[in-house]
C-alpha cells in the first residue's frame, strides 16, 4: 500500500484480490449530522484486482482496478455499478538508516488514476466515484524498534476537473458549464503496531481534507464538489503462513469519526494475495515481514 | 538493470502527463461569453404593443428630465467623466457583465435565486414538515421553497413587470426624446455599443426598478443582494456613458410604479394558499378511493404532505379559471386495467435496463432539487438563443414574458391536473421500478416537464422560426428523459406534452396580436 512502509524483493510479482464493503446510515451535511429515510443504509461493495511488482531493490510499482457496486436501502434511487478508476502507483525506498535494533526509512510515492469507464459522478451518494483523474504524491515515513514500528505519511492529491451530464448546477452560485472544478485534497495517514517475520498487526488513523469545495446546505443534495472531510480509525491484519509463505491473507476494519459531506461509514475488507519470483527464486521469511 | 530504467522512465512520464491532465483549473461558464447586446432593431414602436396589466402607459408619472444645458444635467454628466478617467478592471468586468442586457442578467439573477431556495424542508422531529411562511422569511426553512410551480409563477411574474415596466418607459422616451450622454457631449465615451433610442427614462434601470420590486416580494431573504445588483448595474451605465443619474432614477421609479400592478395581482392570486392542509390532503385521497381509483401516497420517508396541491387554483395570465378546467385532460388508464399496468411495466423496463445515454438524458433534464426547475431550465434555452438574436430589451421582455407566462400557466393546468386524479407514481405502484433522479413529491398523471417543455416549444418556435424542429425536439427529450429516468409513464409524458403544447398556443396567440411582430 502507498502509504505503508512494506515493500516486495525485485523481480517478484504479487497479485492480489481485495472485498471490501462500506456503509453508512448517518452522514454529515456540512456539519450537520442526520439520517435520511429516503436512503436508509448507503453500502458500497468493492471488488480491488491488484498487481505489485518488484521493479528494483526499492522501487516497486502496483497498479489496480476496482469493481463497485452502490446501493441505498431504502428510497427509490437506484443503486450503480461498474468498473471505477485503474491506479498505478510506484514507490521508492529512498533512504534506510540502521543502528542496532532501530531501522528508520524514507519513502516517497507517486500514484495516478484516471476513470476507465463513464459513470456518472453527478449521483451522489451513488456515484462508483468522482469521474476525475487524480494524482498523489506521498512522503512515508517508516521507523521500527525490533518487532514494533511507526509509520507515518502525508499526501497531497490534485484532481482534475470533471464533465458531468447537465450543462449547469448551483454550487453557492448557479454556473453554466458543464465541467465542474473538484478541490484537491490532503492526507495524513499513522500506523503503528507489530511486525514479524509472519504478521503484521496495526492500528491506523487517517485524516482526509479537501482543500476547497462547499457545503451540502441543509437538505439539499450533494454535488461531486462538496467539502468532503473525514478522520477514521481502524485496524489492519496482514498474515502469511509459515508452510506457504507465498500466500498473504488481509483483514481490516475501518470507521469514520467525524466527517463533513461524508457518511460516516464503517468499511470491512478482506484481501488474499500471492507473491511469487519471475526467475524462480524461493521467498524466505524476513524480519519483520518482508523486505524491509 | 538498463531495461527497468527504460520501464522507470515511461512509468514516470505517463504519470506526469495524468498529473497534467489532473492540474487543470479552468471553467468557462457559458453566460459569461455573451458579447454585448447590440440590438438589430430598436422597436421604437413598442409603445403601442400590447402590455400585460398596465391599461394606459401614459397615467404614470415620469417628471420631464433636467433640460441638457442645466447645471444638473452638466452635473450628472461630470459624474460620468469622472468614473471614466480612471476605470478599474473590476469597474470594466462590469460593464462587460451587464452590457449582455438587462432582460438577459435580471432573467439570470432569478434563475440563480430560484435554484438556491429550491430545497424542500427538512422534517420536524415528530416526522412532519415545517412550511415556509412569507410572513417570517428567515425562519426555516426559508421562504420560499422555490419549487417548479412556484418557479415557474416568479419567473412569469418577473418578466411581465419587466415587459410592461419597459413599453411604459417607451412610451416616456418618446415623449422627452433624450439623446445619451456621449451624444451630447463628445468627451464622453460610449463603452458599449452606441444607441439610437432616447435614453430618458433609462430601459436598464426601469427593468431593474421592476425586477427588484417583484423579487423583493418573492424572495424576501435577498433583498440585501438583490439591492446590490440593481445598484451595480446602474453604476454600470454610469461608467459605460450610456446614461446619467437622472435617467437612471426616473427609470428606476417607473419600473417600481408597473411592478407594483403586478406584486398586486401576485398578492390576490390564490398561490400563498396553494399549501392546502390536512383536511384537503385527505380528501385528496378519499375523492380518489371513492371513484375505484388507487391514490397517491408520499414515497418519502417520512411521508411529505403533497408539493401545492391547490396551484392549480392559481389565477393565470393567459386565460381564465374555466379554461383550467376545460384544458384539463381526460382520466389516465384505471389503476386497475391492464393497460395501467403495462404503462408501468414499461417503466419497470427503463429502470432496469438504463443505458449511459438515458442515464444523461435522466440527469441532464432532472432539473430536481437545488436546480432552476424545468421552466429555468427553458429560460436558459431561451436566453441562449435570443443573444443570437440581436433583439432590443423591450423585446427581450416581451419574449420572456410570452415564455414564462406560458410556463406558469402550464405549471397551472398541470398541478390542476395532478390534482384532479391523484395518479400513483411507477414506484408507488411497483416498488421494484427504481429511479435514475429524485422522486418528485408529487402524483404522477401527467408530467410536469412534458406539459412545461411543450408549452416552453411552442412559444420558442413560434418565435424563432428558422430553428425548425429544435425547440419540439428538445420537449421531446425532456419528456422521454422522464420515462428513462422511470419518473414517469408514457402516458404521463404524451398526454402532459399535448396539454402543454395547447397552453404554449395561447401565448402564441397572445403574440400574433400584441403589436410586436416576428421582429425576425
Amino acid at each position: 500500500m502507498e502509504n505503508d512502509g512494506i515493500m516486495i524483493p525485485k523481480n517478484y510479482l504479487c497479485p492480489g484480490l481485495m472485498y471490501s464493503n462500506s456503509s453508512w446510515t448517518n452522514y454529515w451535511e456540512g456539519t450537520f449530522k442526520r439520517n435520511n429515510g429516503n436512503l436508509g443504509t448507503v453500502s458500497t461493495k468493492e471488488y480491488n484486482l491488484m498487481v505489485t511488482y518488484g521493479l528494483a531493490k526499492n522501487l516497486i510499482v502496483t497498479a489496480g482496478l476496482p469493481y463497485i457496486t452502490t446501493n441505498a436501502s431504502a428510497g427509490t434511487l437506484e443503486g450503480q455499478k461498474g468498473l471505477q478508476d485503474i491506479s498505478l502507483n510506484i514507490k521508492w525506498k529512498a533512504l534506510q538508516f540502521v543502528a542496532g535494533k532501530n531501522k528508520l526509512s524514507f519513502l516517497a510515492s507517486v500514484t495516478g488514476s484516471a476513470p476507465i469507464s463513464n459513470y456518472e459522478a453527478d449521483f451522489d451518494p451513488l456515484s462508483l466515484g468522482s469521474h476525475s483523474r487524480n494524482f498523489t504524491a506521498r512522503a512515508v515515513i517508516d521507523y521500527v524498534y525490533g518487532k514494533y514500528f511507526f509509520t507515518g505519511s502525508g499526501a497531497y492529491t490534485t484532481r482534475s476537473d470533471i464533465t458531468i451530464d447537465r450543462n449547469s448546477y448551483f454550487t453557492t452560485v448557479l454556473i453554466y458549464s458543464n465541467q465542474v472544478v473538484l478541490p484537491n485534497m490532503s492526507n495524513y495517514n499513522f500506523r503503528t503496531g507489530y511486525r514479524s517475520k509472519y504478521f503484521i498487526a496495526e492500528a491506523i488513523a487517517d485524516i482526509s481534507t479537501s482543500l476547497g469545495g462547499f457545503d451540502i446546505t441543509k437538505n439539499n443534495m450533494p454535488f461531486p464538489s462538496n467539502r468532503m472531510n473525514m478522520t477514521s480509525v481502524g485496524a489492519n491484519l496482514r498474515y502469511r503462513f509459515k508452510s506457504f509463505y507465498n500466500l498473504e491473507l488481509t483483514a481490516s476494519d475501518q470507521y469514520v469519526v467525524s466527517g463533513r459531506n461524508m457518511g460516516q461509514s464503517n468499511m470491512i475488507m478482506g484481501g488474499v494475495s500471492y507473491i511469487f519470483s519471475l526467475k524462480s527464486d524461493k521467498i524466505t521469511p524476513q524480519a519483520n515481514y518482508y523486505k524491509n | 538493470m538498463k531495461n527497468y530504467a527504460r520501464y522507470i522512465k515511461l512509468l514516470t512520464l505517463s504519470i506526469l502527463i495524468l498529473c497534467l491532465a489532473a492540474c487543470k483549473k479552468d471553467l468557462i461558464d457559458r453566460t459569461s461569453q455573451y458579447p454585448a447586446l447590440t440590438p438589430a432593431n430598436q422597436d421604437l414602436n413598442a409603445d403601442t404593443w400590447k402590455t400585460v396589466l398596465v391599461a394606459d402607459p401614459s397615467v404614470f408619472t415620469v417628471n420631464a428630465p433636467d433640460a441638457t444645458n442645466s447645471p444638473a444635467y452638466v452635473a450628472d454628466l461630470n459624474e460620468i467623466k469622472g468614473y471614466q478617467r480612471n476605470l478599474s478592471s473590476a469597474q470594466l468586468a462590469i460593464i462587460k457583465y451587464w452590457s449582455a442586457g438587462a432582460v438577459l442578467r435580471w432573467n439570470e439573477i432569478l434563475r440563480n435565486l430560484v435554484a438556491k431556495h429550491n430545497i424542500p424542508p427538512y422534517q420536524n422531529l415528530d416526522g412532519s414538515y415545517p412550511a415556509p411562511s412569507s410572513a417570517n422569511p428567515f425562519a426555516y426553512p426559508q421562504f420560499p421553497f422555490s419549487n417548479p410551480p412556484y418557479a415557474a409563477r416568479a419567473y412569469a411574474y418577473v418578466s411581465a413587470a419587466q415587459y410592461d415596466a419597459l413599453v411604459t418607459a417607451y412610451h416616456f422616451k418618446k415623449v422627452y426624446n433624450r439623446s445619451a450622454p456621449y451624444v451630447n457631449d463628445a468627451n464622453i465615451q460610449a463603452l458599449i455599443p452606441k444607441s439610437s433610442l432616447p435614453s430618458y427614462p433609462s430601459e436598464d434601470a426601469v427593468v431593474a426598478g421592476a425586477s427588484v420590486e417583484m423579487m423583493k416580494l418573492l424572495f424576501p431573504t435577498e433583498i440585501a443582494f438583490i439591492e446590490q445588483k440593481a445598484a451595480e448595474e446602474k453604476l454600470y451605465r454610469i461608467m459605460a456613458g450610456a446614461n446619467v443619474r437622472g435617467e437612471l432614477d426616473a427609470g428606476e421609479t417607473l419600473g417600481k410604479q408597473v411592478a407594483d400592478l403586478f406584486t398586486a395581482r401576485a398578492r390576490t392570486d390564490k398561490a400563498g394558499a396553494a399549501i392546502g392542509n390536512q383536511a384537503y390532503w385527505t380528501k385528496l385521497q378519499t375523492q380518489t378511493a371513492a371513484k375505484g381509483e388507487q391514490y397517491w401516497i408520499s414515497l418519502e420517508s417520512p411521508k411529505r404532505p403533497p408539493m401545492l396541491p391547490l396551484f392549480g387554483k392559481v389565477k393565470p395570465f393567459l386565460f381564465d379559471t374555466l379554461t383550467v378546467a376545460a384544458i384539463r385532460p381526460g382520466p389516465p388508464y384505471s389503476t386497475n386495467s391492464p393497460e395501467f399496468k403495462q404503462a408501468n411495466d414499461e417503466v419497470l423496463h427503463y429502470s432496469q435496463h438504463a443505458t449511459r445515454e438515458n442515464i444523461a438524458q435522466t440527469a441532464f433534464w432532472a432539473d430536481g432539487v437545488g436546480t432552476y426547475t424545468p421552466p429555468g431550465h427553458w429560460n436558459s434555452i431561451a436566453a441562449d438563443e435570443f443573444v443570437k438574436q440581436n433583439y432590443s430589451e423591450v423585446r427581450w421582455a416581451r419574449n420572456f414574458a410570452l415564455l414564462n407566462m406560458a410556463e406558469m400557466d402550464a405549471a397551472i393546468v398541470c398541478w390542476d391536473t395532478k390534482y384532479f386524479y391523484f395518479n400513483p407514481r411507477p414506484s408507488q405502484v411497483n416498488d421494484q421500478i427504481k429511479t435514475l433522479t429524485g422522486i418528485p413529491n408529487f402524483p404522477s398523471y401527467s408530467s410536469g416537464h412534458s406539459n412545461f417543455s411543450a408549452a416552453a416549444a411552442a412559444v420558442l418556435t413560434y418565435l424563432l422560426p428558422d430553428r425548425g424542429s429544435k425547440f419540439n425536439d428538445l420537449a421531446q427529450q425532456a419528456a422521454l428523459s422522464r420515462l428513462y429516468g422511470a419518473i414517469h409513464t408514457r402516458q404521463d409524458i404524451e398526454v402532459g406534452l399535448t396539454t402543454g403544447a395547447k397552453v404554449g398556443q395561447y401565448a402564441v396567440n397572445r403574440a400574433q396580436n400584441d403589436g410586436a411582430g416576428s421582429g425576425n
